[in-house]
């Protein structure tokens, strides 16, 4: 990503200084980020393109939609496009460190106590409650989403969506069978209207 | 434990290659393979872990693999599962990334982005269903605060716009002031 246009001239020499900066920032906003890995990918812009004018506005959306194209959690893709930006490999590593550190420390302490706190009067009865609540959060989201899916008035879409719900609840077919087909279907159907819109401009 | 190890590492490595999508899109793959593939966790310990994860920072499969790792093997189960968790983003994002810069071109990648959408909202509304039944749908019978507290939340969410995490705590507050009560007034 060297070669792209960008300005790069506030990027500091020093490449220590900016490993540092990387990890201190993937560490901070990870341990105070609640709300999802969209919210992380906004603030990751607003400090390494607001704030230190590391990367220009254009190629981060560029960056971004590279993390939300790959699988895995959004906050670490988003981690990891900007330290490849930055610093290549050794950005990578340490970028990644610092947005796992804070979750892999919280949730080592939490299944610690984990025991203790099934047998806790208290927090058994919080979490009892807070689990419909979770369920109301999930079903809420799924709403909003899937209304979305319907609004795009793309039937094929549409389709997809009832045959995963149905191979799933119905058929119990494995998660992973599933994604892999719809992801073929996707290549397929990618690709020949591509195609088609190539035939287009030939005429 | 190496054994389990090297089977944490193996489990989280799929649950971060196929998940696309962002926010809960690991949910339902978590759970295949933690519960029904290895019996790792059973349903209430995963719902638990599911609100655990609401309330704290972080991805979800970040935090699962954190806690699921130490539960059944101690902190190398959850370095293993963490480390299998985020090696496919790693090698994929990089190799996207590097695609990327020389042909500057996403379209099959967003292409197929788009078709998986409606199957992840799909998979998401199975595994929401899998943690909602279960709670209502108790050995002892139908349990009717689990519906009034899920029906208050969604009014609350959809209604009232008040937040996630307020939302699950006043569920929360809510079941441990009625059972506090039950528990003193016979």
């Amino acid at each position: 990503m060297e070669d792209h246009n960008t300005d790069m001239s506030k990027l500091p020499r020093n490449r220590r200084a900016v490993l540092k900066q990387l990890f201190f920032a993937t560490l901070y906003l990870s341990a105070f980020t609640f709300g999802g890995g969209y919210v992380i990918v906004t603030l990751l812009k607003r400090k390494f393109v607001d704030e230190l004018h590391w990367i220009d506005e254009k190629e981060m959306l560029d960056l971004v939609a590279i993390a939300q194209s790959s699988p895995g959690a959004i906050a670490v893709n988003g981690s990891i496009v900007v330290g490849y930006k930055l610093a290549g490999i050794p950005g990578v590593v340490v970028s990644v460190l610092g947005a796992i550190l804070p979750p892999f420390v919280i949730l080592t302490a939490i299944s610690f106590f984990y025991d203790a706190f099934k047998r806790s009067f208290v927090v058994q009865a919080m979490l009892r409650g807070m689990n419909a609540g979770v369920a109301a959060v999930i079903i809420s989201v799924v709403f909003d989403m899937g209304m979305g899916v319907v609004k795009s008035r793309d039937g094929l879409l549409i389709a997809v969506m009832i045959a995963a719900f149905a191979l799933n609840y119905f058929l119990r077919v494995n998660v992973i069978w599933i994604i892999l087909m719809t992801a073929a279907l996707g290549a397929f159907v990618t690709i020949a209207r591509g195609r088609r819109e190539k035939g287009k401009e030939a005429e | 434990m190496v054994k389990t190890c090297f089977e944490l590492f193996l489990s989280f490595l799929k649950i971060g290659a196929f998940s696309f999508g962002g926010g809960y899109a690991a949910m339902p793959l978590i759970q295949s393979q933690v519960i029904d593939r290895y019996g790792w966790l059973s349903t209430k310990d995963f719902t638990d872990l599911v609100t655990i994860s609401q309330m704290t920072p972080g991805p979800i499969a970040v935090n699962a693999a954190s806690f699921v790792g130490n539960l059944v093997a101690g902190i190398p189960g959850a370095i293993s599962a963490t480390l299998g968790v985020i090696l496919p983003s790693c090698i994929f994002v990089t190799l996207l990334a590097y695609l990327y810069n020389r042909y500057r071109n996403l379209t099959i990648m967003q292409g197929i982005l788009g078709f998986l959408r409606p199957t992840v909202v799909a998979l998401i509304f199975v595994a929401g269903l899998d943690i909602l039944l279960p709670a209502i749908f108790t050995a002892g019978g139908t349990d009717v605060r689990v519906v009034i507290y899920f029906a208050a939340a969604l009014a609350a969410l959809r209604k009232f716009k008040i937040g996630p995490i307020q939302v699950m705590v006043a569920c929360g507050a809510a079941e441990l002031a009625v059972q506090t009560i039950l528990k003193f007034v016979p």
